[in-house]
């Protein structure tokens, strides 16, 4: 273990105290409220702040009063605090978190990127009961990974109400190749209860989106022409559609901190820091930047990758990145986290000393949705790239029968797995593979912007057998009825099982039949993104499937047990983007 | 809890175990009972009629040069397992009851009650009112709607009040069909009709409504409508709309001439305070037409109206 040898710099403390109780850091923890203090403005890093440590955590989950920005409502948080308390475990360890459901409403605590037994995980109706009001339930397991992960509720649409945490891992061998540390949880905040989100989207499909086209930008020459615009209303489709929840409901935060509460961690110039970025949002897919700072990629859903240096990145909804950053100058850098449809954005600030303040950039130009976003870029094809516009010298869009290629949106010979109904509004006639696309809205930004095939695993990846079979996976929705689903079935309807034999190598091809980007989650397990020589491929627990595309994964099914499978945007999930994937032994050969 | 802890404790140190292979005769399943665990292997066949629509020709593969290392096979899936892995660890009726309810949640419904017109409307003679809207209850496909609209002259009788009762059910991503009843109370006399009807949204983003009634008197109407939200800015949109009523036989009684009876054109400006509640300001041509214009004369009325409009849309 390398000791940072900077002074400035808080030791490492038994972790197995709580630091809060020592003399001075009690009174700045009676002043910070709610905020764990790694969580706290002015934090000088995780490794000096209040963290759940040990053999032995307890964990409560219960109603809080939450405010930001001036606005103030209820929220569920646990131990009292928004975000959670961080969890920091050692690789090797065991541990057993007891937690208690204070709630009138069942709970539940999934562990996000863990490696566990099933039953550990968390998900009720799939792993377990769920946490019924006034009960403890025991999490029992051996912690063997390290890295950046998180844990938020999975019971009743709770982590938008607050109920989410980082877990920090070290390595077994303590190693540490950073001078400082600082936990960066981003989410979105409102009032407004999840629940009567979807109501009201499920009854106006644009419900939130208030940056629409408008007569009034085409007369200022803004947006699509109108010829385009014709286009896309023939076949009732919105490119402004990016997010279904916006900054008209939501604050953004980071570590519970809007940019009026300015979050502010600490560092000393020349120091190697690093930041362990975690998306725990409900709906909003982030754009990360610290302008004028480059950041050096580390680590992804919590596994080390090669590094790789990039000026910015979209972290979707339930990911990890950890980056190491090495700001030298005597000035606050602002943090930002600006959600995708540029309808908002929240700063925070890294900052040699407190009283800084990093610049608040305008709000970038709200990104349009391409041909490739429906799945029919034919240009992008042949080009093999993207530059985010669209070319209407291209076939026209909504002829069928160009050439032999099927160009409508709702052609069920693409995609025979699916099952056609009010549900299934489009199917992507020509979905390429996106993983080496920059994301929605970064595609012309003037500078680097990392990818997923820029990622490159820094361990050889566990097993080199090619995969025996592989699914499709469709990811399907109306847009306009607000109804989503896997092939064209939603969780509501009961569906089958995913089944995988215990230990069979599989890969998953899942297309994007919908104009909006889906962060697909697969508990309890890492897969391998087929981008790239194998060997080092990226792992991840978590990947954005950007609109219209497609992702191939290829998983090695080593977890017996029922997992859940599903889209981490919150009301996509809960309107029905899920699955129960199964892993048994079969008794034959896998 | 305490049952459950220990019983977690257990399963902690057998979790592997539930789902081994039973060959691996060295760990001892005596004390526990694991047979309900392990899954049923169904017969292959049945797998690949239940994935019947999984024909490997269609699949996506990765763009990447196919090396013969990196190229999927063509294994069968294994069977769909019908047991649920946690039930060899927990209460059975919970978990039945725990997977009942993941499911539940993903089962919109809902109730919702929208005015489309809270409506106050000046015009030649005495000013008048219009009410417009529905209440739905149901989910995603459907629903049950009860319709009303009732529009009159301020200090006099309604001139209209009438009643829809529906089923309405989603035929496609876009339309849904209505089946169900109509009622007017008024104008008198009453009348019962029973109701068809396609509700939807067309290319380019047009809403529309066609029904077709047919009354206890045999009598049969068509009314049609259609309308486009222009977005003029974020907030203000301008709502043109059409409604057109047509008569297959003259009902005198009511006043109704066979053929094209009356259409409104009208358009609307309103103002989304917030997207369910947004004040607008409007103007309606109504111009009855053939035998309705002449019922109309008759009664001294002219077949033809303008109307300025204000009101409020607003939805719960």
């Amino acid at each position: 273990m390398t000791k940072p040898d900077n002074p400035t710099v808080f030791g490492r403390f038994d972790r197995r105290r709580f630091i809060a109780s020592a003399g001075g850091a009690a009174a700045w923890a009676a002043s910070a409220g709610l905020f764990p203090a790694w969580a706290r403005s002015g934090t000088p890093g995780v490794s000096a702040g209040e963290v759940l440590t040990g053999d032995t955590i307890a964990l409560s989950i219960g109603e809080s009063h939450f405010a930001t920005g001036g606005r103030s409502g209820h929220a569920i948080t646990v131990n009292g605090t928004l975000p959670a308390p961080l969890i920091r475990l050692r690789e090797g360890q065991s541990v057993r978190l007891a937690v208690t459901n204070r709630l009138a409403e069942q709970s539940s605590i999934h562990w996000h990127g863990l490696i566990l037994p099933f039953q550990m995980d968390g998900v009720p109706g799939v792993s377990f009961p769920g946490i019924d009001p006034g009960e403890t339930f025991i999490y029992e397991f051996p912690v063997v990974q390290s890295g950046t992960y998180w844990y938020h509720s999975h019971s009743g649409m709770q982590e938008a109400m607050g109920l989410y945490g980082p877990i920090v891992i070290d390595p077994a061998d303590g190693s540490q190749d950073y001078d400082r540390e600082h936990v960066l949880v981003l989410s979105d905040w409102t009032t407004m209860h999840p629940h009567e989100q979807l109501r009201r989207l499920k009854i106006m499909g644009g419900y939130f989106n208030h940056q629409r086209q408008t007569l009034a930008g085409m007369l200022a020459g803004k947006d699509q022409p109108s010829t385009e615009r014709r286009e896309w209303a023939k076949m009732r489709m919105d490119p402004t559609d990016i997010s279904d929840v916006t900054a008209i409901t939501y604050s953004y935060l980071v570590n519970g901190h809007g940019t009026a509460e300015n979050w502010t961690g600490l560092f000393a110039p020349g120091e190697r820091v690093r930041l362990r970025i975690i998306n725990a949002s409900a709906m909003t897919n982030f754009n990360f930047r610290i302008p004028g700072l480059a950041m050096t990629v580390v680590g992804a859903d919590g596994l080390s990758v090669q590094p790789v240096e990039t000026d910015e990145f979209q972290i979707a909804i339930a990911e990890t990145y950890d980056v190491i950053v090495r700001p030298t100058g005597d000035e606050g850098l602002a943090i930002i986290a600006e959600a995708i449809d540029r309808s908002g954005q929240v700063r925070a600030t890294l900052a040699p000393r407190m009283g800084m303040a990093g610049v608040v950039p305008a709000l970038r130009e709200r990104p349009l949705l391409t041909m490739r976003d429906m799945g029919m870029d034919m240009a992008g094809m042949e080009m093999g790239g993207s530059d985010g516009t669209l070319d209407l010298s291209q076939p026209e869009p909504t002829s069928s029968g160009h050439e032999g290629h099927s160009m409508s949106m709702r052609d069920p010979s693409v995609a025979p797995g699916v099952k056609m109904g009010p549900g299934v509004a489009s199917l992507s006639p020509m979905p390429v593979d996106r993983l080496a696309d920059r994301p929605t809205g970064l595609e012309s930004a003037d500078h680097r912007v990392l990818t997923y095939a820029e990622l490159r695993s820094a361990e050889p990846n566990p097993d080199p057998r090619a995969p025996s079979r592989q699914i499709d996976v469709h990811l399907t929705a109306n847009m306009e009825r607000y109804m989503w689903s896997i092939d064209g079935v939603s969780m509501g309807e009961g569906p089958d099982p995913i089944p995988f034999r215990l230990n069979e190598r599989v890969r998953v091809n899942l297309v994007n039949d919908t104009m909006m980007p889906h962060p697909i989650h697969l508990h309890g397990h890492f897969f391998e993104l087929v981008s790239g020589d194998p060997g080092s491929r990226v792992r991840k627990h978590t990947v954005n499937v950007l609109p219209g595309g497609k992702v191939s994964f290829d998983l090695t099914a080593d977890a017996p047990g029922d997992w859940a499978f599903h889209c981490h945007m919150l009301l996509h999930m809960h309107a029905g983007i899920m699955r129960v994937v199964t892993v048994r032994d079969y008794g034959d050969k896998a | 809890m305490k049952p459950r802890a220990a019983l977690l404790a257990l399963a902690l140190v057998a979790s592997p175990a539930w789902a081994q292979d039973h060959d691996h005769g060295a760990m001892d399943h005596g004390a526990m009972d694991h047979g309900a665990a392990e899954p049923e292997v169904q017969p292959a066949e049945e797998t690949e009629d239940a994935h019947a629509g999984m024909d490997h020709s269609t699949h996506y593969p990765a763009e990447e040069p196919a090396s013969p290392e990196d190229t999927p096979g063509d294994a069968l899936p294994p069977p769909v397992p019908v047991d649920h892995a946690a039930d060899a660890l927990f209460d059975r009726d919970v978990m039945a009851r725990a997977r009942r309810g993941l499911v539940d949640e993903s089962r919109f419904r809902t109730t919702a009650l929208l005015f489309d017109s809270l409506e106050y409307r000046a015009h030649r003679g005495k000013d008048g009112y219009l009410v417009e809207g529905m209440a739905w209850t149901g989910g995603d496909t459907e629903r049950g709607v009860i319709a009303f609209e009732a529009e009159g002259a301020f200090g006099e009788k309604a001139e209209s009040i009438e009643l829809d009762a529906y089923w309405s059910q989603a035929v496609n991503p876009w339309f849904n069909l209505q089946l169900g009843a109509r009622y007017d109370l008024r104008p008198a006399p009453d009348r019962a009709y029973a109701l068809v009807g396609i509700q939807g949204l067309l290319p380019y983003w047009i809403e529309t409504e066609t029904q077709l009634f047919v009354s206890n008197k045999g009598d049969v109407y068509l009314s049609a409508t259609a309308s486009h939200d222009i977005r003029v800015t974020q907030r203000l949109v301008l709502e043109p709309e059409l409604e057109l009523d047509l008569a297959m036989q003259d009902v005198p009684e009511l006043g109704i001439g066979g053929g094209i009876d009356k259409f409104e054109l009208s358009a609307k400006a309103r103002y989304e305070i917030a997207r369910n509640f947004a004040p607008y300001l409007g103007v309606a041509w109504e111009r009855k037409l053939g035998g309705s214009a002449d019922f109309a004369r008759l009664e001294g009325e002219k077949p033809s109206a303008v109307s300025l409009l204000v009101g409020l849309r607003v939805w719960f």
